[in-house]
């Protein structure tokens, strides 16, 4: 395959970017997208110029770092992460932009590299649960029920990567929070911090800058997870129970 | 770390759903008082003049109607801040747009704001018309409503204002209220069919309700 590729380039933090335009040939449908920015890396340096910087670590869908917008979708076509999206999800002569998570939360880095620690702060401020240390206690001790455990495994598969935010049309966490508070609060090892946990998490996620809600539903079809809308909904529910509470004070 | 409903984005968005549902309630009953005006001058105006003395002898003249445009004012005042609040730190939070567009992420959300503005500039426009009677276009006269009604909607320029007015409620409404049950944690997903055709339920009947009354003008059937 011969292909055009449009692709942000942007020096620092600070530095003016734009769209640079570059031919790749003898790529071939089975290569997967972060591959083809291989190639493509590969003979810049060649060239002598400066590679595209791009964010990737396991290269197999579960560690979210392969933070790419194609063509205007994060992470491309397909419903997955940009390294296990392929390219025979393209056709020959294709032209494609890339660029990088568009967020005031997430400023660019370098290229297509997104600063993305907001969401290490927002899992800071409550996405964990207290144990007690010591040896492992009895696994039966602590009953959870069938649907529970479905609704937390669903939401634990968040990965973190980031594309709900770069969907969003108002560059809001919502998505990523709320999976991340779902995920725990459904479940007894979440309960002692059920009320904090999402009143700290939604402050902290305001915090940072992103966006609110206004429903568009973008992030759940941009979510390589398959993290649901509803999560949303479910987040909201849990912070105005803990609302009601007076647990913010 | 304490902070207040109106702090948070979460919260903003709680205040915004249950002003617009306050408005929605209004504005079902507000609809169906209209229709009246197909029973006749007579029935209208009395209608009109009851909603004064609603709530006597236990209370004076136009206190209970006074409650109702307390009530109604505090709802539009706080949905229109926090959504002017809102979208300004939604644009913020997205500084840079995309150099490869795509068209339908921000369908719903800018129908909203646009609607919303609509809304807010006919809302002004509604009550110098009909109920102080500074910007209409016959002879205003307080306590007869039906004649001023019809005046109204013998302009063309009082028609196009009010329908396309009462187009942006259908599609608000359409939008907003399937989002105020996701904002206050009542969605969900064997819900949301139930939910989204409710909307639309809500949204066209408002519609062809508010609609009546002009059709009803300009057809002649109300004169
Ligand atoms: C003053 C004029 C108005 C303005 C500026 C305005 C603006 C907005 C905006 C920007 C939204 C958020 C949309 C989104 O989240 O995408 C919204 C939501 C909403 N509006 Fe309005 N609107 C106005 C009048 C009304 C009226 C008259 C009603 C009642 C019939 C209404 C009912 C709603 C409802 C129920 C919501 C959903 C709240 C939620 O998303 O949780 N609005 N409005
Ligand atoms: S919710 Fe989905 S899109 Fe958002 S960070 Fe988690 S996995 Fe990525
Ligand atoms: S590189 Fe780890 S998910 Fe793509």
């Amino acid at each position: 395959m011969k292909l055009t590729l449009r692709v942000w380039r942007q020096k620092n933090a600070d530095a003016d970017g734009a769209m640079s335009t570059y031919e790749v040939d003898g790529i071939s449908p089975d290569m997967s997208f972060l591959e083809m920015l291989d190639t493509l890396n590969e003979e810049l340096t060649l060239e002598g110029e400066d590679p595209v910087a791009f964010d990737h670590d396991c290269r197999e869908g579960i560690c979210g770092a392969c933070s790419l917008v194609i063509n205007g979708d994060a992470h491309g076509p397909e419903r997955t992460t940009t390294c296990q999206l392929h390219m025979r999800s393209f056709k020959d002569g294709d032209t494609i932009d890339v660029e990088p998570w568009r967020a005031a939360a997430f400023p660019v880095v370098k290229d297509l590299v997104v600063d993305r620690t907001a969401f290490d702060r927002i899992i800071q401020a409550g996405g964990y649960v207290s144990v007690p240390t010591g040896s492992a206690p009895e696994a039966h001790a602590t009953p959870v029920p069938k649907p529970d455990a479905d609704l937390a495994f669903e939401h634990a598969e968040c990965i973190g990567c980031g594309a709900c935010v770069a969907a969003c049309p108002n560059g809001a966490a919502m998505l990523f929070t709320s999976a991340k508070i779902n995920h725990l609060n459904v479940l007894p090892q979440g309960a002692p911090e059920r009320e904090t946990r999402v009143l700290d998490m939604v402050a902290q996620m305001d915090d940072e800058g992103f966006g609110g809600c206004t429903l568009a539903g973008e992030c759940a079809t941009a979510c390589p997870k398959g993290i649901p809308l509803s999560s949303i909904t479910g987040m909201n529910k849990e912070w105005l129970r803990a609302t009601a509470k007076g647990a913010g004070r | 770390m304490a902070r207040t409903v109106w702090d948070s984005t979460v919260g903003k968005k709680t205040v915004m759903a249950v002003s617009g549902l306050i408005m929605l309630l209004y504005l079902v009953a507000h609809m169906l008082g209209n229709l009246k005006i197909y029973f006749g001058a007579l029935e209208f105006n009395e209608y009109a003049h009851w909603l004064r003395t609603m709530g006597e002898p236990l209370l004076h003249y136009e206190w209970a109607l006074w409650v109702v445009r307390v009530v109604l004012v505090v709802a539009v005042v706080a949905h229109a801040v926090s959504a002017y609040q809102l979208s300004r730190r939604d644009i913020k939070a997205r500084p840079s747009k995309y150099v490869h567009k795509k068209a339908r992420a921000s369908y719903a959300t800018r129908t909203m704001r646009w609607g919303g503005i609509i809304l807010a500039l006919f809302i002004v426009w509604h009550i110098l018309d009909l109920t102080t009677g500074h910007v209409h276009s016959g002879g205003f006269e307080e306590g007869k409503p039906y004649q001023n009604v019809v005046d109204t909607f013998s302009t063309w320029y009082g028609n196009v204002i009010y329908i396309v007015a009462v187009l942006a409620v259908g599609l608000h409404i359409r939008h907003g209220f399937w989002s105020a049950a996701q904002t206050l944690g009542v969605g969900s997903r064997t819900r949301d069919r139930a939910l989204k055709g409710l909307a639309n339920v809500l949204a066209l009947l408002l519609t062809i309700g508010f609609l009546a009354v002009p059709v009803g003008v300009m057809t002649g059937v109300v004169s």
